[in-house]
């Protein structure tokens, strides 16, 4: 399979300190990838970086087969990128079939003029992105929550609105920053189930997430970040079982117990 | 039309004509604040409109309408020279940069020669009537209504709430920063325009800070949820004064403490209610 998303020797400072320091890794399309590592190891970094929130220091992001690395962030996201946040950003005072159209902003064409005027192809348009809208919420499941407040939505089911306006500029990679985040067993199998069925609608997915049985249940292909570089990459069952990353998550000293053949006791 | 009317018209038409101009000129604040930026430049770019159409008026022969459509490309103009160099700038910073073009502006007008100098520029012909300035009031609104219902106006909503989200939806920020200045300022300028021919006499020192602050003063006082929260604004911050007319010397007086005690109890503004678009909230 081929790489949806290549990101070669990519780097980024803050004054003195080094956030993301030479990484490089693929995601394959059609899959679920999990970026992994400690608190602090550049993740979210990396996320602001491919979806060009950061200006990069150097390196190559090549979505696609084009290097998109100097274009800005609303001409990725038009590219087929799209994302969530560690916090959530809602549209609070938007309703939630609202905050769905808005995401769908970059498939839109009816000229201003067509707007002004109530011509019938803006108004044959704005048929077609409300009812995708309300689509994309039975799908994540917030159908009956369409004419609420987006503000005034539970914590989860903000985290599946964000993931219903990323999907509804019909991306082809969804960046997920934590989206289990601050979530119950129960929710986390939800999220997991709805992830999913995302995934077998063609989206490929890049997510960070801490929690590690959602992580291997999930993900395909990890890849592994330590201090801002790259520590391990491979599936989950590999990544699991190289040393480096035991090291990172564990520190050296338990991690040389654990290399340990055991010894029998007396 | 009865005698009455035609009475009410005669004795309140500068009232009637400074409603229409300063409902405009709330408009003109709206567009930007819609996008979530704020300008002080209001003033300024109504100057640039009043002086451009008192002195197309005095000095050429041009039709009425086409007057006022200079009056409102000139600002637009200026927008433009103003706005590609402050398009990073938010909040503060581009209300800083505007109180400067009004400033810049202000001394232009007092030494240039064509401009009157600091006595401003005397008659000028009165070629406005109530109703052509209602009418684009109205025609105005209308606009302001229809983009924001359209996916213009939910992609200024997005902005407008959380900067980030919008651009990683896609949405091209310094392209509607840019928009929202350019139609701000066309706007603002034919409010000048109209006001100029309204007055029949424009100077340098009324397109200052204080006049930028008024304009402020009426999206916040009317709310920025919808096109029609600020012209409410406009409307009550401009009839006051003459309602207040008996109570005399305590006029300013209880002019201040209405618009202290609807910003205290109405935060949301006169209007609180946002824009209808698809799926209202209840």
């Amino acid at each position: 399979m081929s790489a949806l998303l290549r990101v070669s020797h990519l780097s980024k400072h803050f004054h003195g300190l080094t956030a993301v320091a030479g990484v490089s890794f693929s995601v394959r399309a059609g899959t679920v990838h999990g970026l992994i590592g400690p608190n602090g190891a550049g993740k979210t970094t990396l996320f602001n970086l491919i979806s060009g929130l950061v200006p990069l220091d150097g390196g190559e992001i090549v979505f696609d087969g084009r290097d998109i690395a100097r274009r800005p962030v609303h001409a990725r996201a038009g590219l087929g990128i799209a994302r969530t946040f560690q916090n959530i950003r809602m549209f609070e005072d938007m309703s939630v079939l609202e905050t769905v159209a808005a995401g769908a902003h970059p498939g839109l064409s009816a000229p201003l003029w067509h707007c002004l005027l109530g011509l019938p192809r803006y108004r044959a348009e704005e048929r077609a992105v409300a009812a995708a809208a309300l689509d994309l919420l039975t799908f994540v499941g917030l159908a009956e929550r369409a004419r609420e407040r987006a503000g005034d939505l539970a914590y989860g089911e903000q985290r599946r609105l964000e993931i219903a306006r990323g999907l509804a500029a019909r991306p082809r990679l969804l960046l997920l920053d934590e989206p289990a985040a601050g979530m119950n067993p129960h929710e986390t199998a939800d999220l997991a189930r709805l992830l999913r069925r995302v995934r077998a609608c063609g989206v490929t997915l890049l997510l960070v997430e801490h929690d590690m049985g959602f992580v291997m249940e999930i993900c395909e292909r990890l890849t592994v970040l330590n201090f801002g570089r790259r520590i391990a990459d491979g599936t989950p069952a590999e990544v699991r079982a190289d040393p480096a990353v035991i090291e990172a998550y564990l520190g050296t000293r338990a991690a040389a117990r654990l290399s340990r053949p055991r010894q029998p006791r007396p | 039309m009865p005698l009455w009317l035609e009475d009410f018209l005669w004795t309140y038409q500068t009232l009637i004509h400074s409603l229409g101009i300063n409902g405009l000129l709330a408009l003109s604040m709206y567009v930007v604040l819609a996008v979530g930026q704020l300008s002080l430049g209001q003033a300024a770019f109504m100057g640039l409109g009043a002086y451009t159409g008192a002195l197309l008026s005095l000095h050429t022969g041009l039709p009425f309408a086409l007057v006022l459509a200079a009056s409102a490309l000139v600002p637009a103009l200026a927008a433009l020279l103003i706005g590609l160099p402050t398009l990073r700038l938010t909040g503060v910073y581009l209300a800083i940069a505007t109180i400067g073009l009004g400033e810049v502006l202000r001394v232009v007008y007092v030494n240039a020669g064509i401009t009157g100098g600091a006595l401003g520029l005397g008659g000028i012909p009165d070629r406005t009537e109530g109703w052509i300035i209602l009418a684009l009031l109205a025609a105005a609104l209308a606009g302001c209504v229809l983009i924001g219902r359209s996916r213009f106006g939910r992609a200024m909503e997005a902005m407008r709430s959380d900067q980030t989200a919008a651009a990683v939806i896609g949405i091209n920020l310094p392209a509607y920063h840019l928009g929202a200045l350019l139609v701000s300022a066309a706007l603002a300028g034919l409010a000048g325009a109209l006001s100029a021919h309204s007055s029949t006499f424009i100077g340098p020192n009324e397109y200052a800070f204080e006049t930028a602050v008024t304009i402020l003063s009426f999206a916040i006082l009317g709310g920025t949820g919808s096109p029609l929260g600020p012209v409410a604004g406009a409307l009550v911050l401009t009839a006051l004064p003459e309602l207040l007319r008996p109570l005399h010397d305590f006029r300013g007086v209880f002019n201040g403490l209405i618009i202290v005690l609807v910003v205290l109890f109405l935060p949301r503004g006169l209007v609180p209610w946002r824009m209808p678009r698809l799926g209202k909230t209840p």
